[in-house]
């Protein structure tokens, strides 16, 4: 009889090896699998990868300056940078001008208006003017379309865009920015506006995660706990909000909040003097209440779901050795529902710190969150490198808060429902 | 101390969940210090329901509970310092073994050397000593188990609950845990109060027990008196297996009587809480019973049966049988006796002694 030899290959009856045998029986089955899920991964692709792809590459992106002045991008590696450049450097700046198209001139003159503020009008001027040159020498002609070519700030301006990348909307979005030769420096104090609004997005969601949390947390308990007809009832009365426009919800705050709303109605009503009427609406309180009241079942549905799994006998069994009911629940039932605690925290954080409709209507001047900001620049500026810088800094927060979620409690922990 | 008197009391304990229905109808329940006693009985029955009571997570409706002579009514379970096993054992997942056992010394505030001493103690009088740094998930049916009663000794209670324990192990395993049960009760001195709804369990482990039907105590008794001596039907029907012949209790003299079965004739049966006249329900244990091809003394009781059914069990063979118009009358014949004519369709007699015959309560 012969024995299977350890370092041999197993055959089938037929003499194929085993392991080709097996792999043929199951590529049908595997091809099935993944034609079964080919639509939805090509749509993630689609919709999800490629934009987050191309978000990341505007935000650092930086060829088109490149590509539309090339010559004065080569000439500006042999200036030092102390004084206003001579003739070449003029001679190349009106030979890439007069090659571009107005088109291109005006998306590099936008581009350029963020680095320094003045290129856009003395590009236009330069651009409009320069039929009237017809000939070298071009630095006096250009000076005298526009004395901004004379000074020195400008020229200086252009080593921050002389790469075709550039880390610049990131700088930006945290209040810095390029100095003379990519070196990084603050923004000037009144430009300062991004280091206090992403402050107060971190400040925003914890705060509401907070919230949640304490307010969600009895809410859950309630649910897994109470007989089912009752828990039935408060389910639905937690649902249907999460089930109501968000728009319609914003607005019933907006009724709520004002100051001649509902609540402060019924304080003055109750002897609050007319002139102490609270500020709720418009402001950053504003922004906490209405986001705590939506993002409330993103906390309480995963703690919930923790907690039905938790048979009441362990509450029972910490008490008959001796725990206090609270102390049987601080080192018994609560360690337990950290899972739905952790994925509840970090759902509502996510949410919250992307948030921009409810800060939108209801934020008023400091209720502001970044995501609003982002959508400033989307829609109104127009400057996307500088969104898509915002979004990247978001999505890489949001990625380092999932790895230390995962480092701290394990992500196998977290239980969404 | 009220030494003297009994450790557990129920006086007149009553529950009802919905104010419609009683689930404990009046209870009374002495347990002596070091005793097992056990509450035995089908699910629905009350007896977790009173263990709950004296755990504390039940409120009794009406009466007294009492410990060491003591009504502990009023006072919270996490006061009561009774240990108890449940059902599903309930070890804190998110704790390791030694962590669990640390748990009752920890809200004792207990030293941590006197409280590694007690859990290594505790774990090693399981058998579990080497497992202490396992979670309650990384162990088997079997080893929670035995966490779960090192457990509810750790932190030495005198009264121990139990709330059917073994129920989750397989068969081999929840005999030998009981007697590891008993051994340790044997040798702690602990008072248990065991809840179950295995007889073979109960039976083995008890040194009384509490049958349970309907929110009442059927019968409370030692085993053997139990299995030998049920009082009612239900208590015969319920602790090992019974033949049942129905008939009319004749007349009565020092405790025996003449069970008139109609046309099947009539047999002598020990008359168990019934009067002349009464209907009966007659029980025989089928371990009690000869079957012979050949018709017995007259002296002793007999009928005719019929062989309908044979069935091989190894040390044993069931015997099924016709006999006054039961056709699922069951007799156990060791397999040491086993005689060649016991055939299905042989016809013959079983007979039996007058005092493992008893006439009890009729059951329809």
């Amino acid at each position: 009889m012969s024995s299977v030899d350890q370092n041999q290959t197993l055959m089938t009856q037929d003499g194929v090896p085993l392991k080709v045998s097996l792999k043929r029986s199951q590529r049908r089955s595997k091809m099935r699998a993944f034609m079964l899920v080919f639509p939805l991964l090509a749509f993630i692709f689609i919709s999800f990868i490629v934009p987050i792809g191309s978000l990341f590459t505007r935000s650092v992106d930086d060829t088109l300056v490149n590509e539309v002045l090339p010559l004065t991008f080569e000439e500006l590696k042999n200036w030092d940078g102390q004084d206003v450049p001579g003739e070449p450097m003029f001679a190349a700046m009106f030979m890439d001008l007069k090659n571009a198209d107005k088109i291109q001139i005006g998306r590099v003159s936008t581009r350029m208006n963020y680095e320094k503020s003045g290129w856009k009008s003395l590009l236009k001027k330069t651009s409009r003017k320069m039929k009237n040159i017809d000939g070298p020498p071009y630095k006096e002609q250009m000076l005298k379309i526009h004395k901004r070519w004379g000074k020195v700030e400008f020229w200086q301006s252009l080593t921050a865009m002389k790469d075709p990348y550039t880390l610049g909307y990131y700088l930006n979005s945290v209040d810095l920015k390029y100095g003379y030769n990519k070196s990084i420096e603050q923004q000037p104090e009144k430009r300062q506006v991004y280091n206090l609004l992403w402050k107060r997005t971190l400040l925003v969601s914890l705060l509401v995660t907070v919230f949640c949390l304490l307010l969600g947390y009895p809410v859950a308990h309630l649910l897994a706990t109470l007989p089912l007809s009752k828990s039935n009832l408060l389910m639905i009365c937690v649902l249907i909000p999460f089930w109501t426009s968000l728009l319609v919800r914003i607005v019933s705050w907006m009724v709520m909040l004002q100051q001649e709303g509902v609540v402060n109605d019924t304080l003055v009503a109750f002897g609050l003097p007319e002139e102490w009427r609270l500020p709720m609406m418009y402001n950053f309180t504003g922004t906490l209440i209405v986001m705590t009241q939506i993002l409330l079942p993103f906390m309480i549905l995963p703690i919930y779901s923790v907690m039905k799994t938790i048979p009441p006998s362990y509450m029972r069994a910490a008490q008959n050795l001796g725990a206090t009911p609270t102390l049987a629940f601080l080192r018994v039932y609560m360690p337990q529902t950290l899972p739905g605690i952790g994925a509840g925290s970090i759902l509502v954080f996510i949410v919250a710190i992307g948030y921009y409709i409810t800060p939108e209507l209801v934020g008023g001047k400091d209720g502001r969150l970044i995501g609003n900001f982002i959508a400033f620049h989307m829609q109104n500026t127009l400057n996307w490198g500088l969104a898509a810088a915002m979004g990247v800094i978001l999505l890489a927060g949001i990625l380092i808060l999932y790895w230390l979620y995962d480092k701290i409690v394990g992500i196998d922990n977290m239980k969404m429902g | 101390m009220g030494s003297s008197g009994p450790f557990v009391r129920y006086e007149n304990v009553q529950k009802s969940y919905d104010g419609e229905t009683l689930v404990v109808k009046n209870l009374n329940l002495d347990i002596a210090k070091g005793e097992f006693v056990t509450m035995l009985g089908p699910s629905g029955s009350g007896k977790t329901t009173c263990l709950m009571m004296l755990a504390g997570f039940e409120t009794a409706t009406h009466g007294d509970i009492m410990l060491d002579g003591k009504p502990i009514n009023n006072i919270p379970p996490h006061k009561r310092g009774i240990g108890m096993v449940f059902q599903n054992y309930a070890l804190f997942p998110h704790m390791t073994v030694n962590e669990n056992l640390a748990f009752p010394l920890s809200v004792r505030k207990m030293g941590k050397a006197d409280t590694e001493e007690k859990v290594r103690r505790a774990l090693d009088m399981v058998q579990m000593g080497q497992f202490g740094d396992r979670r309650p998930g990384q162990l088997s049916g079997g080893q929670q188990q035995r966490v779960a009663l090192a457990r509810a000794l750790v932190f030495e209670p005198e009264l121990v609950l139990m709330d059917e324990p073994l129920g989750a192990l397989d068969k081999q395993l929840r005999e030998h845990m009981q007697y590891e049960i008993k051994h340790i009760h044997e040798s702690l001195g602990v008072t248990v109060v065991y809840v179950t709804h295995d007889q073979s369990e109960a039976l083995t482990m008890s040194n009384r027990i509490a049958v349970f039907d309907d929110g009442i105590i059927q019968q409370l008794a030692d085993p053997v008196t139990l299995y030998e001596k049920p009082e009612n039907s239900f208590v015969a029907q319920f602790i090992g297996e019974n033949n049942k012949l129905s008939g009319t209790v004749g007349a009565i003299s020092k405790g025996v009587t003449t069970v008139d079965l109609g046309k099947h004739g009539s047999i002598k049966a020990a008359a168990v809480n019934v009067s002349k006249g009464d209907k009966t329900t007659v029980s025989l244990r089928p371990e009690r019973i000869e079957f012979s091809s050949k018709k017995p003394a007259a002296s002793k009781p007999s009928l005719p049966a019929k062989v309908l059914e044979l069935i091989y069990l190894g040390d044993h063979i069931r015997c099924r049988l016709d006999v006054a118009g039961n056709d699922e009358f069951i007799v156990k014949v060791p397999n040491s006796s086993l005689s060649a004519d016991l055939k299905p369709g042989v016809k013959g007699h079983v007979s039996w002694k007058t005092e493992d015959c008893r006439a009890l309560d009729f059951v329809g």
